[in-house]
Order: C-alpha cells, then structure tokens, then sequence
C-alpha cells in the first residue's frame, strides 16, 4: 500500500562561518493517511527543518541536498514550482509556533481563513465564510459564529493558536505540520488547543507530523514518535511502545526529566525566617494593582517555587521584594529588619543578600564582559577583592558550577545556554547571598539541560545552605524541588504551604485546574482528563477551565 | 585580529573607501614633506594652468593649488575631527545620562536639545560666529554644541535599548553606580552605532565647516582650507577655468571614501549575513 508521505534519505545542510554544515543526516520518514507522527528532539536537532522539508520546504539558508519526497505519489524534491504551488498550503499546511507572529494584525481571523481556499480557486468566499463558522465550532471556540470577524489581537493566545489551527485546516489538506503550536502557552490554555487538534485531526482524518521537544505533550496525540538528535534518528517507535520500553538511553532521559525527588526535613529550619514580604500591594500605574496583599515567608535553606500562568504577578513579586518597583502597600522585612521600599535607599550589604538569576541567559550577561569579570565584579563590588585573590576565587566559583578553568576568559556569546545559566548562577553565588531569586531560570532551556541546572542549584543549596525563591510556571519543576508552593492568580496568593500539603487535595478551585494541566507520560492522560470534565458536565457541577476573563 | 579578518572579509567598496580616507591622512600627515612649496607662499602668476612646476596650476593669488590643497587637507580634517570628537563626548555622556537617569533629568536635556535642534544649523552658526568671531576655537566650540544635539538624540535612543537588558538590571541590583553602569555596561555595546555615526557627523562637520569657510565665517585667510578655496576661486568659472573644481572635488572624494566606510561598518554590525 502506498503511503501517504514518504521521505527517503534526506540530506539538509545550513549555511554558516562561509560553509555548508549539514544539519539532517540521511534521515527516512515514511507516514500514511490519517497517522500521526511525533517527532522530538531538543533544540538544534532539526526537527522542524526536517518536518518542513515534507512540504520540499527549507527555511533561507538551508537547503536540502539529496533525498526524496514523495507525497501521494509526487516527487517533491526539485520540483518545479508550480508543482509545489498546487501541494502547498492546499494539501500539506503548517501551523506555527507562535501564532501572533503568523497572522496578519491588519486583517480578520475569517479573511486570512479564506485566504488559501480562495486564492488556489477551491471556493468562493461566502462559502470559505460558512465554512470557517463549522471549523471554529468543532475546534470549540467561544461565539464561531462572531469570532472571525475579530482582529488578531482582540483573540486570547489559546483562541488565537486553534484559530491558526482552523487557517490549515482551510483546504482540508491531506497532512498537517504542526511545529511547537503549544510551546508558548500556559498550560491551562495548553490542555484546550491539544484537545481542539485531536478531535480535527480526527474528525477529518487528517494525516498530521507533530514537532515538540515535550515529549508528554507528543504522547497525546501521536501513533509514532521518532527521537532526533543531532540531526540523526536516535529511536523510532510506536507511541505507546516507546513510552513503557525506551530503548535507546537518550529517550530514557527524556523520559525521565523532573523526576529527582528531596525531601527534607522542613521543622528544623521553621523558625529560621530570613525573608518576609507583609501585606505587600504593588501597581505600576498607580491605579490598578497587579499585585494584592501578598503575605509571604522564606525561612533559610529552603526552596520556595512560586507558581501562576502569565500575568499572575509572580516577576512582579519579585521586582517588589528586591525593591525595583517599591510597593505602594505593606512592608518587606529581611532577618527580622524592615527594608527600604526603593533600590536606591538600600545599602549594599542589604543588596549583597538577595541576588537574582533571570529566565534568558542571552540577555542576563552582558556580551562585551569575560565571565572573568563578570563572576569577579560582585567580588570586587562587595568584597573589595582584587587581582590574584580575586581570580583565585573566581576559579574557586567555576569550580563550583561545574565548569573547567578554560571558561575564565570567555565571552557570552561563545558558551551555550546552559553554560551561560552557570554564570549567571556563579555571579549570584560570588556576592555569598541567603536568598537567591531564580525568575523562570530553567523555562528557557532544553528539558535535559534544566535537569542539569536543576541538580546543580539543588546541590548547592544541600552545601550552602542558601534559599531560592523558585519562579515558574511549570508544575513538573515544582514537583521536584520545592519545599513549598505558593500559587498565584492574577495578583493574588491563592493558595500557600508545603509542598505535600499543597499537592494532596483538597485544592483551591484553580490550583486543582493547573494541577490537572499538567501533561504526564502516559498517553490516555488527555482523554481522561477530558473525559473527567465531560461527566462532571453531565452530572451538573460547573467546570472552569479557565479564570481568565473572555469577553 | 579581529579587524584583520574583518578586512579580508569586506567588500571591494570598503577597501576603496579605506583606500581613500587613507590617502587623505597621509596628506593631512605628511604634507610638509610632500608640499613643494610653502602654505601662502606666491610663486606664480593668477590662475596659471597645469603644468610641471604647479601639478594643478595656481589660485586666485599665485599660490599653488597641489600646496594648498594638502594643506587644506590638514586643516580642515584636523578641526573636523577634533569638532567631531567633542560633539561625541558631550552628546553621548548627555545621552547615555538621560537614559540611565531618566525622569526629570532626561525631560530637561531632551528639551534643551529640542530648543537647540529647533534652530536651522546654518543661521544658528553664523548668528553664533558673528557674534563671537572667527577663531578656530569658537568655530570649534560653535559646530561641537550644534552637532552634540545629533549625537544625544542617537545614544540616547541606543542607550534605553540596552538599558532594559537584564545585564543591566542585575548590575542595577548589584548596587552600581551610574558611571559604572555607564562605562562598562552601556558603552561597550553601543559602540557600533556610534562609531558609525561618528565617520557619518565627520562628513557632516567637514561639509559645514566648508559651507562656513565659503561663506566667509569658517576658517578665515591666508590658512588654507577646502571650503575657502572654492570661494576664493570660484570667480575663474566665469573665465572658463575649472580650478575651484579641485578643492571641492576633494570635499567629495574624502565625503565618499568616509561614506564607503560607515557603510560597510553598519553592514558588519547588523549582523546581517550575506
């Protein structure tokens, strides 16, 4: 039997530093009607330049050197293009990462939808119009009868990614490319646009390729996965297969990230409080508060991850605390010692015992400096130490971020992302602080790098005794290494204590929802957590599945 | 090194931009040794033409052309480069202040730069001249203050962008000083568009001083200068002698050969590959 897309011997090079380097490796893909095919990787492994070469697509820069596409028995690769013209968009169709960026703000939801439908002559617009108002209904959007006629920007993130979806389904194309369509969301609004792909994809029997490095997520919907590494295929396999019976030890640790456990013993260290914020309100207008009465505790040597979606108030707790945006209520007390509200008035000892470490390595140091100079200058700025001491103790710090001696003379931009989150966690740990504030420090890295970052602040808290004040979003990271969870929605603390307290129900309503967000490795998960809500439906009980307000 | 590779990397309008900056410096450098006669030395007679003794013939008094030319090359680069060099200092410090600070002081400087911009440069200067004379220092200063305003605007505006970086909050954090953060984390990197915008004002500078000098408020008699020797020969046009054409096409040559630079500069620190 014929498939449906089948890729044979792929070879893609980039080019970079004035030479072609090969980026795909001889790859073979093969994917029948109506199959969904995961493909996963970290970063730089090429999995969306492979899943867009399906389509005899490379991005500018690249290009794909031998191999064959065949899609339903037309030969892709080096085809003239008019060929390519009639396949893309109408029968192959790619929904992107980030949905804000794919769409035009000038233009209506609907007529962007109409766009392909009308222009490759399937359809007029009226019909593309009514068309759309069905597509939007089965993708659950709220009002499909209303919600095309709307800007881009008058949409949520998660309304505007199914919108996106329902643009390529327009042409009721044979596959779709889906390239990390949930990375950049929230994991509430996450769960909704999975569930809208799944019930589409199989309601029109639509032959799918899902790019993700979240191999939770790619469990949900996939018949097969294939693991890219390098440009290379490190394992291939039936879903279900690869999650009970990893076979290469790649997967394995992909399989595994967040599953380091601490547990400590939390009473000894009850009273030892080192930072308390009290009835803190904070506005960055005047008027409106974005943060309300929040009452907070970090005793020393503990790690205290503080968890909300996007525009919870979560960075701006921090801002508050570290005296960057001074609140306009309530007061932060470090060792008992009320401290004053802005930056300025605050003296540097002060200063020197709570340190930060940001979500972006790449803008969190700055290019121009040598890691040299910049684990030494805290040492220099609080510690007065220069010359020989002060290299002395910034190869004491490498040390301890696990880096070698070679790395001291270093620019930024010549260390990877990892290698980058070491310094910035080195620069915070030169100042020798009590409480270090780490603001979504492991979201902008590979799962398998965060588990590296993770351990090592984990460790260095065992030996230092220091506090983290842990920022994120993500539960999985929680899970792992908090001793206590504090959860925030919009401004507000929801819901506060230790982490076994927190986990076992009875929950707060929404902290219940974020926690049922959470996508495990097991591939029923997405069909039995809406299988849940649709008997809670039935039996009458109201589910929210979302507390932000759509109107 | 690393300029070096940028060297052999660039295109061949770079290297002949380079080509011509340089052939200008060395006759800035060099041209007591090169001239062969003296600055306002009269060796001839008005206007003779080109010939072996006077490589471009002789100016409007019998000095010669090739002399004057060199040492209007000297002249005219130094004060522009010094002018350029102080319109740099003042206006990226004013900028990069009003960027770190903020609030009132940044509202203050930005409204005397907008009073100062308001003035159209040439009236400005010549109101300014005329009142203070014609020394090379108040030429200087006069030219420094209306070119600083550019300047401001430009590390201004490239100062916010790296303002807001996290580097710069977590040195903020740190409890650093403005003149360190100043120093060591804003000017490193806005370094590029600066430099660009300095060979850009050099050119600007030259052309005014030039445009000054030919209306009679730049560089004053017998000193040599680009700008004064096409006004003082502009008179053989009429006699169908095109010797002001020297003067000013060299205004032009060491304009473009300046531009070729910047341009290629820019390119290199967009980032943008080719």
């Amino acid at each position: 039997m014929a498939h449906l897309l089948e890729m044979k011997d792929i070879w893609i090079e980039g080019y970079s530093d004035e030479k072609w380097r090969p980026i795909i490796n001889g790859l073979n893909l093969t994917l029948d009607k109506g199959e969904v095919l995961g493909l996963i990787g970290e970063s730089g492994a090429g999995k969306s330049t492979f899943g867009l070469a399906s389509m005899g697509y490379t991005r500018g820069g690249c290009r794909i050197k031998s191999g064959s596409i065949k899609f339903d028995g037309i030969e892709l690769f080096e085809a003239p293009e008019e060929t390519l013209r009639k396949v893309k968009g109408v029968r192959i169709a790619y929904v992107a990462q980030s949905a804000a960026a794919s769409f035009n703000p000038a233009h209506r939801l609907v007529k962007q939808y109409a766009e392909a439908p009308v222009q490759h002559g399937l359809m007029s617009f009226e019909q593309a119009e009514k068309e759309a108002v069905d597509i939007y209904t089965r993708l659950l959007l709220p009002d499909p009868d209303r919600i095309g006629y709307r800007y881009p920007h008058q949409v949520s993130g998660g309304q505007l990614q199914r919108a996106m979806v329902a643009m390529a389904m327009a042409c009721k194309p044979d596959l779709i490319i889906f390239d990390e369509p949930t990375t950049a969301l929230d994991v509430t609004t996450q769960i909704e646009v999975l569930a809208a792909i799944k019930r589409i994809v199989k309601q029109f029997n639509t032959a799918a390729i899902y790019i993700t490095h979240d191999l939770a997520v790619v469990a949900q919907l996939s018949d097969r996965i294939m693991v890219l590494r390098y440009g290379n295929l490190v394992e291939e396999n039936n879903a279900r297969e690869m999650i009970a019976n990893p076979k290469e030890e790649y997967t394995r640790a992909l399989l595994n990230v967040r599953t380091l456990q601490e547990d400590k013993d939390l009473d000894k260290t009850e009273h030892d409080i080192i930072l308390e914020v009290e009835n803190v309100s904070a506005s960055y207008t005047g008027k409106t508060l974005v943060l309300e009465d929040i009452d907070l505790k970090i005793r020393r040597g503990r790690t205290v991850a503080l968890v909300g979606e996007s525009g919870s108030g979560k960075s701006t707790l921090a801002r508050a605390i570290t005296g960057l945006l001074p609140p306009v209520k309530g007061r932060v007390l470090y060792d008992g010692r009320e401290l004053p509200p802005a930056l300025k008035q605050r003296k540097k000892d002060s200063l020197r015992v709570m340190q930060m470490i940001y979500q972006m390595p790449d803008t969190a140091l700055n290019p121009r400096q040598r890691v040299s100079k910049i684990i030494g200058r805290p040492l220099q700025f609080y510690y007065g130490i220069h010359g020989k001491e002060n290299e002395k103790r910034v190869l004491g710090l490498l040390d301890k971020i696990e880096l070698t001696p070679k790395y001291k003379d270093r620019y930024p931009t010549e260390l990877s992302g990892g290698e980058k989150q070491r310094i910035c966690i080195a620069r915070a740990l030169a100042a020798e602080p009590d409480l270090i504030i780490c603001d979504e420090v492991t979201s902008a890295l590979d799962q398998l790098v965060a588990e590296e970052i993770l351990k090592l602040l984990r460790n260095l808290q065992n030996e230092l005794h220091v506090s983290y004040l842990f920022i994120t979003h993500d539960l999985a990271t929680v899970k792992a290494i908090s001793d206590e969870i504090v959860v925030m929605l919009r401004g507000k603390i929801v819901e506060q204590g230790r982490k076994t307290d927190i986990l076992t129900p009875p929950h707060h309503e929404y902290t219940d929802l974020l926690l049922e967000s959470v996508p495990i490795m097991d591939p029923d998960w997405l069909d039995g957590v809406l299988a849940g809500r649709e008997r809670k439906a039935a039996q009458g009980i109201k589910v929210r599945t979302t507390f932000i307000d759509e109107s | 090194m690393a300029f070096f590779k940028l060297l052999r990397q660039s295109p061949w309008s770079a290297r002949v931009g380079l080509a011509m900056v340089l052939i200008n410096v060395i006759a800035a450098v060099f041209c007591p040794i090169i001239a062969p006669y003296g600055e306002t030395e009269v060796v001839g007679d008005v206007w003779m033409p080109m010939s072996g003794e006077h490589l471009l013939g002789t100016d409007h008094l019998g000095r010669d052309l090739f002399t004057r030319l060199l040492y209007g090359a000297r002249n005219t680069i130094a004060i522009a480069f010094i002018t350029t060099a102080l319109s740099f200092l003042v206006g990226s410090i004013c900028g990069f202040f009003a960027a770190t600070l903020k609030g009132w002081v940044d509202q203050l400087l930005s409204r005397f730069v907008d009073i100062i911009m308001a003035f159209p440069t040439l009236i400005f200067a010549l109101m300014a001249l005329s009142v203070v004379g014609t020394s090379v220092v108040a030429l200087i200063l006069v030219i420094a203050i209306l070119d600083s305003t550019r300047v401001y605007r430009l590390s201004r505006a490239v100062a916010m962008d790296i303002e807001v970086m996290e580097y710069v909050e977590a040195a903020r954090l740190r409890g650093e000083r403005i003149w360190w953060l100043m120093r060591q984390e804003i000017l490193p990197n806005a370094m590029p568009p600066l430099v660009a915008e300095f060979g850009l004002r050099f050119c600007f500078v030259f052309l005014f001083i030039a445009a000054l000098s030919f209306l009679g408020l730049g560089i004053q008699p017998p000193t040599a200068d680009w700008g004064g020797m096409v006004r003082e020969n502009a008179g053989a046009i009429t006699f169908g002698i095109f010797i002001p054409l020297w003067p000013a096409g060299a205004i032009a040559f060491l304009t473009v050969g300046v531009n070729l630079i910047v341009d290629w500069f820019l390119h290199v620190a967009s980032g943008i590959k080719d």
